[in-house]
């Protein structure tokens, strides 16, 4: 008997739950539209909640920025792109500002995610390099939505003293991850677009292709790549080579100068150097933005301003080491980090550059199928 | 009265945490991106991807699970035979490391596996060439025996401990002789214990994805991969809610086996 009455329980437990989660996905982009900041205009309040990559601030400018402006930060972490979407759209959590890349900005703007700035409110605008707000017309046609943050490369990290023992010749190329001297010495990334980007590029494709027969002639040369490859891996990339477990690895360039120290005081017998393939890569850039429904948007877009700032994003650069777009921050600068090839390469070497571009969910889901064969085979 | 007030949170923590994630999963698989009801998500398990990925699973927890018994079963034999003080320090210190976070523990495994790693740096200081051990299907199935055989030792030794000496005494009374004694008394007897144990194993080995990116550099796709990668990557919760009922079908089985031969609860790890 008792039995029964739980069955009961659990399946009208399990009837309103489902009626609820309905009403949920139906609704929950929707609500928030309306009650933005604007209708609260008069009594600013005096809290942000800030969504953000893991590591990717200075500690200390959180607190130097609540001290100025007497705002109470609420800081949250994620660590993938894919990861945040669904989180804002949802909105049961309702931020202030996030920093998503490139892609995801133009989908979180095709899918009215996203408010405009009030470039008013952001003076500081003006220290970010024109270049990059050029740039971040690729996903913001009308430097509408984003404040750029850092930006970056990826291309291929090589151990000297490794390829020498090969006797492998230095990659200048990603044709050269194919070498079969290099089996198990490769290093990939593990997300599928970067994966892509490489299989593409070295193809001399666009890494926003959507046509059928090149995305195949990709998954192809992916497979026939992966008995070389050791591991795919994202942020073990780093650790592995200077660990030394590996010869070559894709690998992001914001991690160089951290890589380039750590090789240094470890007193290692071989050096870690990145190239910038000759194919042309991919060209990254990671934005402050406001979600429609954030509460509190004259304080996000004074975040914007402060993390403008020059000695603040220098300090933030010197934290993150990923290189920063702002112009202002750069001349601050030693030399040495200035010409620093690596973190700040010279605009014509980018010239086969692209940035990740967002191509829609069939596509996505089209690319995700292919690197699914890939991992599988 | 009293007695359901005093019930209530727990029936909120079930609603809230069983029943209602449950009831999404199932909600998200059934229905497609457009909201649609669809059976599309469940159905996709058979593609040739899904399936490798599904049948590589098995087949590696169904080994690991198999190890595990072999190890195990001797162990809780001992640690009976040990009697209550010194067996139980033994268990104790069995089961000290899950105090650890089994990430970490993992991870473990990665700095002692790897190509410049402790077990190829104590290889080569002996002059033996070094082995590729991590990345491997072998390293996966490592992971996996290294992080449940508590799982499978506890439930045996659980049941080891209520045979009472007096059974096995008359046995050996009756003329029977150890391997007699071992197939006919103790093992019938701890049954129950044998098959909680396989389905603690089996079950987490199936769906783990931690292991096999770990262990596996990611090169070799299980089934929990794949639904790990369809809600953080793929952004497609649909797809791997689907997945997982799949999967949730295996779970149903081995829970329906424990209720089966099982009935008292003798087995139960804790």
């Amino acid at each position: 008997m008792k039995k029964n009455v739980m069955v009961c329980g659990m399946a009208a437990a399990l009837a309103v739950s489902l009626a609820g989660c309905k009403g949920m996905a139906l609704d929950g982009p929707a609500n928030g539209g309306g009650t933005s900041a604007a209708g609260e205009g008069k009594e600013a309040s005096d809290e942000l909640y800030v969504y953000n990559w893991g590591e990717y601030i200075d500690e200390d400018v959180i607190t130097q920025f609540e001290e100025e402006t007497g705002i109470r930060v609420v800081y949250d972490l994620f660590e993938t792109n894919e990861e945040m979407y669904p989180i804002i759209e949802a909105g049961a959590v309702t931020y202030d500002v996030v920093c998503p890349s490139d892609y995801m900005i133009q989908k979180m703007v095709e899918n009215d995610l996203l408010a405009e700035v009030n470039f008013d409110n952001v003076p500081n605008i003006s220290q970010i390099d024109p270049a990059y707000m050029e740039m971040s017309k690729a996903f913001d046609p009308e430097n509408k939505y984003s404040v750029p943050y850092c930006w970056g490369t990826v291309g291929i990290l090589y151990n000297t003293k490794r390829l020498e023992e090969l006797g492998v010749a230095p990659p200048t190329k990603w044709a050269d991850l194919w070498d079969e001297k290099l089996s198990g010495e490769i290093l990939m990334q593990d997300s599928v677009r970067d994966a892509f980007m490489v299989a593409l590029k070295k193809d001399g494709f666009s890494m926003n292709s959507t046509d059928a027969e090149e995305l195949g002639q990709a998954r192809q040369a992916l497979i026939d790549q992966k008995p070389l490859v050791q591991a795919y891996v994202i942020d073990q990339v780093r650790d592995k080579m200077i660990g030394g477990e590996a010869a070559v690895g894709v690998i992001y360039s914001g991690e160089m100068l951290y890589i380039q120290e750590e090789v240094a005081n470890l007193g290692l017998d071989y050096t870690l150097e990145y190239v910038l393939p000759a194919e042309g890569t991919n060209l990254w850039l990671d934005c402050w933005v406001i979600p429609k429904n954030a509460k509190n948007k004259e304080n996000a877009e004074k975040w914007m301003d402060f993390l403008c700032r020059p000695e603040i994003a220098k300090a933030n650069f010197e934290y993150i080491t990923y290189p920063t777009p702002n112009k202002g921050a750069f001349d601050l600068l030693d030399e040495e980090l200035k010409n620093n090839k690596s973190i700040f390469p010279d605009t014509d070497s980018l010239v086969n550059c692209e940035v990740f571009t967002y191509l829609g969910d069939e596509v996505d889901s089209i690319y995700n199928d292919l690197w699914k064969e890939v991992k599988s085979n | 009265m009293s007695k359901k007030l005093l019930a209530a949170p727990y029936l909120i923590w079930m609603v809230g945490f069983i029943i209602i994630p449950l009831a999404l999963i199932v909600y998200y698989g059934l229905t497609g991106r457009d909201g649609a009801f669809t059976f599309a998500n469940v159905v996709s398990i058979t593609t040739p991807e899904h399936v490798k990925a599904l049948w590589l699973s098995l087949w590696l927890s169904l080994i690991s699970t198999l190890i595990c018994l072999v190890l195990a079963y001797p162990l809780a034999m001992i640690l009976r035979n040990r009697g209550v003080g010194r067996g139980s320090f033994i268990v104790f210190i069995f089961i000290l490391p899950m105090w650890m976070n089994f990430l970490l523990r993992t991870m473990a495994w990665q700095t002692l596996l790897e190509k410049n790693g402790v077990i190829n740096g104590i290889l080569s200081l002996l002059r033996l060439p070094s082995q590729s051990l991590i990345n491997t299907a072998g390293a996966i199935i490592l992971g996996m025996v290294y992080n449940f055989l508590p799982f499978m030792v506890l439930p045996i030794y659980n049941v080891l401990c209520k045979i009472d000496d007096d059974t096995i005494n008359a046995a050996r009374d009756l003329g029977a002789n150890s391997v007699q004694t071992l197939l006919r008394i103790w093992f019938p007897l701890s049954v129950p214990g044998v098959i909680s144990g396989i389905t603690m194993v089996f079950v987490p080995a199936l769906t783990t994805f931690v292991i096999s990116n770990l262990l596996g550099g990611s090169k070799i796709l299980l089934i929990g991969n794949v639904i790990e990668q369809e809600f953080t990557r793929g952004s497609n919760w649909h797809l791997g809610s689907g997945l997982s009922l799949v999967l949730m079908v295996f779970i149903l089985f081995s829970m329906a086996v424990i209720a089966k031969y099982d009935k008292n609860g003798e087995g139960s790890a804790f």
